[in-house]
């Protein structure tokens, strides 16, 4: 066993883990954070993006050691006192989902589009960004307006942003 | 995944320690090559040495005419780092192709080119770059450092530190990617020296990356697309599975070095 120690959603956690235990494993399994999805496990469709110091990454591909020492967000970390977070809003808003599998992966990569690239993004900008996060049901058009939507929103929520 | 132990050790030379202290050691970089392969079973180190938390093998460095980049520097920070963009900017958008933003974030140079999957980007960019490969013993030249498909020079416990690339005068790299991987079916990185014109291929080679001797002749005089108009490459060499067959890779290597060659010039 190996310990591991990290700040998860703001709260600090340490456990002694088995070193071949995947982060998104992690995550579900010892912190019962059951909003990150395990889609493919093998790092194309996106599911499991979560934040790890402050970039998406595909927690299937990490392992929780490998964590050891981060600040890692995920799905449930980002909404505020019971309030959506505003790209969380604009994919209800927008129905930019169906069967809701690959949604928090999909809101996860839309945030660290939206720090990387600006509250102004074209469809061509979220398309291409989108390209690591798979849908099987929706055909990406809501997902996309989704994304451009909660791209305007969080412009109007600055602290929020500063402070994921 | 088979049970292994995990060793994260904070500098280069504890990290090379290691390997003659525990049984068959393994170094993780950024994992997204290395942990898939583990999660199947095709690969089960008992021991692996996170290469994560050692500070001194990450950077980027510009210095005189060539830029230097950390080995477990991430393909996202070589994207965006205002060094690469200025001085090879064919790298940095190199590094921009590779796999998805996630991938980006993860995968390091490092990693890349010690693996050297036949398909990666960055062994193109060595080679076309005349690259040096600085690890922990010494330092190799890429031309004698890609061996064959998941092959180099490397030698058991040897660690990449850092690879330093000589500034081309004008370079580009043209991918024509498989949709579904991402990985490229044909890469052409395409570079002009003040000594001479190098063209390296990923993606096409049965032995992996290689230089193409054809169109690098056919660049040296004439450093322009119109320069490889009936310029063929052999398909003897070439890779045949499921995505292509032999020659239709061979065909996509003249293609995609004349739309390198392009890109490069139009850059200027």
């Amino acid at each position: 066993m190996t310990t591991v120690s990290l700040t998860v959603n703001g709260q600090s956690v340490t456990a002694d883990v088995d070193p071949r235990t995947l982060l998104v494993q992690f995550l579900r399994d010892n912190l019962r954070l059951t909003g990150t999805h395990v889609g493919c496990d093998t790092s194309q469709c996106g599911a499991c993006v979560i934040h790890l110091n402050g970039q998406a990454v595909k927690s299937c591909t990490v392992l929780a050691v490998q964590a050891n020492a981060s600040v890692v967000t995920t799905i449930e970390g980002i909404a505020e006192g019971g309030e959506l977070h505003p790209m969380q809003a604009a994919f209800r808003e927008h129905h930019g989902l169906q069967c809701g599998y690959c949604t928090p992966g999909m809101i996860m990569s839309a945030i660290d589009i939206v720090n990387r690239k600006g509250n102004a993004l074209d469809e061509q900008t979220i398309r291409a960004e989108l390209e690591g996060n798979l849908c099987r049901c929706t055909g990406y058009h809501n997902i996309v307006k989704a994304v451009a939507a909660g791209a305007q929103g969080m412009a109007q929520a600055p602290m929020r942003q500063a402070a994921e | 995944m088979y049970a292994f132990e995990y060793h994260r050790p904070t500098s280069v030379k504890e990290a090379a320690g290691l390997i003659g202290q525990v049984e068959d050691p393994k170094f993780l970089a950024g994992g997204h090559t290395l942990l898939p392969t583990m999660k199947l079973r095709l690969a089960g180190p008992a021991n692996l040495i996170d290469l994560g938390q050692i500070a001194e093998l990450r950077g980027i460095e510009r210095s005189g005419d060539t830029l230097a980049i950390g080995a477990m520097t991430k393909h996202a920070e070589v994207a965006n780092a205002a060094e690469v963009k200025e001085a090879i900017p064919a790298l940095a958008e190199l590094a921009e192709l590779i796999g998805d933003p996630h991938v980006r974030n993860r995968g390091t140079i490092g990693g890349s080119v010690a693996n050297n999957d036949p398909s990666a980007d960055y062994p193109a960019a060595c080679l076309a770059l005349n690259a040096t490969i600085v690890t922990n013993r010494r330092k190799i030249a890429a031309d004698d450092f890609f061996q064959g498909i998941f092959t180099t020079a490397l030698e058991d416990g040897e660690i990449i530190t850092q690879i330093v690339f000589p500034i081309p005068t004008q370079a580009a790299y043209a991918k024509f990617r498989n949709p579904a991987s991402r990985y490229a079916l044909v890469g052409v990185f395409v570079a002009k020296h003040a000594d001479g014109v190098r063209v390296a291929v990923t993606g096409a080679g049965s032995n992996g990356v290689f230089r193409a001797s054809e169109i690098e002749q056919a660049l040296s005089g004439n450093f322009a697309a119109e320069a490889l108009d009936g310029v063929t490459v052999s398909e003897a060499e070439m890779n045949s599975d499921i995505h292509a067959d032999a020659a239709y890779r061979a065909h996509l290597v003249s293609v995609m070095a004349g739309r390198a060659v392009q890109t490069a010039v139009a850059r200027g």
